[in-house]
């Protein structure tokens, strides 16, 4: 196989798993109008959680249970809806924004949690030596990527078929309802705080699943892979794409990463050695002024939801 | 201990500064503003750029690490970051306010929050920088209590720009429709108020505060473009701890957070120093969430 191909199947592993968490992601704002401002901190805690589970046993770390993968990624998926739950509790009867000031602050504490707790997160080294999954059973890593961008087409695949099948079941009727007319849902007798805790917990685990394999493909955590920025990249690739539609959330998941990864390497091989740090902060930026340009300019993104009837 | 209370004053009184700007646009213009925390770097920056380009000594006087020249260039820095903030509403949030629902604001807020700390940050770079390289030496006020004059002159300046402030809105026309836009907007507009000219001037007076919160945090503790983003958390939680758009429920908001923080190192290792306000705020909103002296756009429905 050729270099080119050899990079596209692991950038396809990569965009496709920020794919898994713009659907989730795109479950609470596209669909609901609930504004997550702390991705990374749910993304971590899948990742986290389904580190420590599925972990070898290492006698100056707790934890390290020695558990199957599809537990282990269940665990964390569980962990992030639990910690979802918390914030959701909190905030989700009061005015919107505190759901977005809550979600800030438990990815920084969750940060501060990686950083710190270091006999369970192993600190600023992370947990490394991971199992892969299966890994044994193939010759070598570039077939094994091919066998895991299959595992991550199949998950996208059966998380897009159920969000598809959910937001078209009269529950997912009255999210739109809850996202455009409060009021009129609440008056025709729904639980609208209900609704929206339903929805949160759902979309964190499923942004916890994205992290759980996340992990199980590299093999190792690390708090470096964890960074505020993520939950910018995330919300610009589902803003992208397209919120309100599935397929734009994972378009703009694919289109973003192209962006960034093409621009990253433009600037690692164009740019000054001196300038590269300049580089990087307008590379952020850019993220930044997409956002807002979207927000400003086409507010539907590439391929927006579809208005009127569905 | 001490010591403690006299750092958790210090650094109260700069989230109580940041927080009442926070909490006049979370009560006049209604979003949870999330750039509002770079206003605070944008500040001090401008008035270490001010300082730079005249090449002014910051001129000690007495006691003090800074004089005339620092203050002159804070009032510099609070005009300079008003047109920023006056700018980044015409440009940004006044078209997202006309046409979308206000969720769309605080997406936009967080955008444009990172769009400015990396302007900061190409513009001054990431290290740590001063005002000033002279050392300051600290009094010793009792046993096991240093403090430094900078700080007491902080602490000053605090307690009079928040009487002022809260004479202005008391007492003058422009703070009484500002208080009346944030209590019922469309009554405000009907009663012939310039809504347009109370934004501004909301914008300018957060903006202005914002950066002497700047400048205060650069004097007494250190220049970095992360300020504003460590900052977003501790404000948010000291304005809905005060209740949004209560001024004076900012401020002891912010020196209840102040405290909070500071005090906490001596129970909890200091790593988890920054998530304190974090704690703070889902404690206020599970069991109080308009907060300890409701405001006038209350948090619950």
């Amino acid at each position: 196989m050729s270099g080119f191909s050899i990079y596209l199947i692991f950038f396809l592993i990569i965009a496709l798993n920020y794919g898994i968490m713009g659907l989730g992601l795109n479950l609470q704002w596209g669909y609901t109008g609930l504004f997550n401002a702390g991705v990374v901190g749910f993304y971590a805690i899948g990742a986290y959680g389904a580190a420590i589970l599925v972990g070898p046993d290492r006698d100056y770390l707790i934890g390290g249970f020695d558990l199957p993968w599809p537990v282990a990624i269940l665990g964390g998926m569980a962990l992030a809806a639990l910690a979802a739950l918390i914030v959701g509790l909190a905030t989700l009867r009061l005015r919107e924004e505190y759901l977005a000031i809550a979600t800030f602050g438990i990815a920084l504490s969750l940060q501060l949690v990686a950083l710190n707790f270091e006999s369970l997160t192993g600190g600023a080294n992370g947990l490394v030596g991971l199992p892969r999954p299966l890994f044994h059973l193939f010759e070598d890593s570039t077939t094994y990527n091919l066998f895991f961008l299959g595992l991550v087409i199949v998950i996208l695949g059966i998380v897009w078929f159920g969000l598809e099948l959910a937001v078209r079941s009269p529950w997912g009727r009255l999210l739109r309802a809850v996202r455009e007319d409060e009021s009129a849902a609440r008056s025709l007798g729904k639980n609208i705080t209900l609704i929206r805790l339903q929805v949160f917990v759902l979309g964190c685990s499923l942004i916890g699943l994205s992290g759980g394999l996340y992990v199980a493909f590299i093999g190792f955590v690390s708090p470096t892979d964890f960074l505020p920025l993520l939950t910018f990249q995330v919300w610009a690739m589902l803003i992208v794409g397209g919120s309100g539609n599935n397929a734009g959330a994972v378009l703009g998941a694919v289109v973003v990463w192209a962006l960034w990864t093409m621009s990253g390497l433009a600037i690692s091989r164009v740019a000054p050695v001196e300038l590269q740090s300049q580089a990087g902060a307008i590379q952020v930026m850019l993220i930044g002024l997409l956002i807002v340009a979207m927000l400003i300019f086409r507010p539907r993104g590439l391929i927006g939801e579809k208005t009127g009837g569905s | 201990m001490l010591q403690a209370i006299a750092d958790g004053f210090m650094s109260g009184a700069i989230i109580a500064l940041g927080a009442i700007g926070l909490t006049l646009t979370m009560g006049i213009l209604r979003f949870a503003n999330f750039a509002h925390a770079e206003l605070v770097t944008a500040g001090a920056y401008i008035a270490l750029a001010v300082l730079w380009l005249t090449g002014a000594f910051m001129g000690p006087i007495g006691p003090f690490s800074f004089g005339i020249p620092m203050l002159l260039a804070m009032v510099v820095a609070m005009a300079g970051t008003s047109v920023l903030a006056l700018t980044i509403d015409h440009l940004v949030f006044r078209r997202l306010r006309d046409r979308s629902g206000h969720m769309t604001l605080v997406f936009g807020s967080f955008g444009v929050s990172l769009v400015v700390r990396m302007i900061i940050l190409l513009i001054f770079g990431g290290a740590a920088t001063y005002y000033s390289n002279e050392l300051q030496i600290a009094m010793r006020v009792v046993p096991g209590l240093r403090i430094m004059p900078d700080q007491l002159f902080v602490l000053g300046l605090t307690v009079v720009i928040v009487v002022a402030l809260h004479f202005f809105l008391q007492r003058t026309r422009l703070g009484l429709s500002m208080r009346a836009l944030a209590e019922n907007p469309e009554l405000t507009r009907v009663n012939g108020v310039d809504t347009n000219r109370v934004i501004r001037w909301t914008w300018i007076i957060g903006a202005s505060l914002a950066t002497i919160a700047g400048v205060f945090y650069g004097l007494t503790i250190q220049l970095r473009p992360e300020i504003g983003f460590h900052l977003i958390l501790p404000l948010f939680a000291a304005a809905i701890l005060g209740g949004t758009g209560n001024v004076i429920g900012a401020v002891i908001g912010g020196l209840i957070v102040g405290m909070a923080e500071s005090l906490s190192v001596l129970f909890i290792p200091a790593g988890y120093k920054l998530a304190v306000p974090f704690l703070i705020l889902l404690l206020v909103l599970y069991l109080k969430p308009t907060g300890l002296f409701s405001g006038s756009a209350g948090g619950a429905k």
